[in-house]
């Protein structure tokens, strides 16, 4: 099967790089935290059906990973499926039942993967191609 | 408080209150994807509705609990405002030690700019059980700071174990059932809000919300921040793991412990009491204790002690509602 992987990979600048305990950064206010993806968790996947969609945004507040965002200036509702966990709650909250869940597994364009996180090089040899 | 410079406390914007979802979507989310709780996770969305709520000008604090240990992987944290991790023990402490320490130096002017709000996000345990005594101590001073407990009525951090605040009859790996105590868990929980509010006669104003009700737990976390002095808002944050729920039952689940008068949603303000959720007729506590595997072990005669349990605390608390269970 074939599985298009998204690369996704984060320097630890030296400084940086502690064994225990010290300040780290924090991400931007409507950001992300790109060293830890949780796409790859999903079985289900929300797919939203924009013409049932009365723009209530009650899955937008039910989301506990704020995936669920205002896209096209605002009128519709889109997810970020790099964070996605599948959990349902946006399906389950929906008046309508507009947003439905498609197992993972159908689409070709699979999940999010992490490969090689912390950029050690016997880490880079595992996922070498 | 009255240590603070008068400019300094009118420079603190009072945050407004929401009318509606829509302007609760707006406000920007200060705890931002990519964290490592389960899918579903009622403590991570209360945690994220506190976030949204609170602003920018704000501190979190974040005693040893799941909001911890499951946030915080190495040098990944998903908070876009200041945060900081305390003991299980001494949240309350080191709140007290962060607002004291913004009072004097504005006495002192070294700090020129506004009072910010000060959050402890505590677990049920980090709260009603084993830190009590420096939440306690918190509130009793009357610091300027938000004490916020998540209740996800275990200790799901270590792997969901009986905590104070866990129901009669729950499953716990602390507490299995077996053929000697079928019930599972023996001891009633504790009543956190109602029992700060008594201990405390400073207590301006305390809440008790749920997750299911986002707006009005929102509402809740933004009165509780515009008071200057301790505040209490106990927000019910269902967890799948340790209730035995499907992750897309938590909002089910938060919604039927309201609807059931399992957990009641009220507010605590110039002394009195308001209850914001009083129907017609509250639902027999079987429909909620049905949906959870937790509660799987127990028989009819146990079914009727919870309700017994809950049809006290609702008389207790004036709502005179008869609640027959099934």
């Amino acid at each position: 099967m074939k599985t298009r992987f998204k690369k996704y990979t984060v320097e630890i600048p030296e400084e940086m790089a502690i064994p225990f305990a010290g300040i780290v950064e924090s991400p931007k206010p409507n950001g992300e935290q790109p060293m830890m993806l949780t796409g790859g968790w999903r079985i289900y996947r929300p797919v939203i059906d924009s013409e049932k969609c009365v723009m209530c945004k009650s899955c937008v507040l039910a989301c506990p990973d704020a995936t669920v965002l205002l896209v096209d200036g605002g009128n519709k509702i889109g997810f970020n499926l790099d964070y996605c966990k599948g959990c349902g709650l946006c399906t389950w909250v929906c008046p309508v039942n507009a947003i439905d869940r498609v197992p993972e597994l159908d689409f070709e364009d699979g999940v999010p993967f992490q490969d090689a996180l912390f950029l050690l090089p016997h880490v880079e040899a595992l996922y070498a191609d | 408080m009255t240590t603070l410079l008068e400019e300094q406390v009118q420079a603190k914007v009072d945050l407004p209150l929401l009318a509606n979802i829509h302007q609760a979507v707006e406000l920007d989310e200060y705890y931002v994807m990519g964290h490592r709780t389960c899918a579903g996770c009622g403590p991570a969305l209360s945690y994220r509705l506190a976030c949204k709520a609170a602003g920018p000008n704000s501190i979190f604090l974040g005693p040893t609990g799941c909001m911890y240990v499951a946030n915080t992987s190495y040098l990944c944290v998903p908070w876009a405002v200041p945060w900081m991790h305390t003991q299980i023990t001494d949240a309350g402490a080191v709140v007290s030690g962060i607002s004291a320490a913004y009072e004097a130096r504005i006495r002192k002017g070294k700090y020129k700019g506004t009072f910010p709000n000060i959050y402890v996000f505590a677990g049920d345990g980090g709260s009603s059980d084993i830190g009590i005594q420096a939440a306690s101590a918190m509130m009793y001073r009357d610091h300027d700071a938000i004490f916020i407990c998540y209740d996800n009525e275990c200790y799901s951090n270590t792997g969901i174990q009986t905590s104070a605040q866990t129901p009669y009859g729950a499953w716990t790996t602390f507490t299995p059932p077996g053929p000697k105590i079928p019930e599972a868990k023996k001891l009633f929980p504790k009543d956190f809000a109602r029992g700060m509010i008594a201990l405390h006669p400073a207590m301006q104003y305390a809440a008790a919300a749920s997750i299911s009700y986002p707006v009005d737990y929102m509402n809740k976390v933004r009165k509780a921040a515009n008071i200057h002095g301790a505040a209490l808002v106990h927000v019910h944050a269902i967890c799948p793991k340790g209730w035995g729920l499907r992750a897309n039952q938590v909002l089910l689940c938060g919604k039927l412990a309201v609807e059931t008068g399992t957990f009641h949603l009220f507010e605590y303000e110039n002394g009195e009491y308001t209850y914001q959720y009083q129907p017609k007729a509250f639902k027999p506590v079987t429909e909620y204790l049905k949906i959870q595997d937790r509660f799987a072990h127990l028989k009819p005669e146990h079914h009727q002690k919870i309700q017994e349990f809950i049809n006290q605390g609702l008389k207790r608390c004036g709502i005179k509602i008869p609640v027959e269970a099934v």
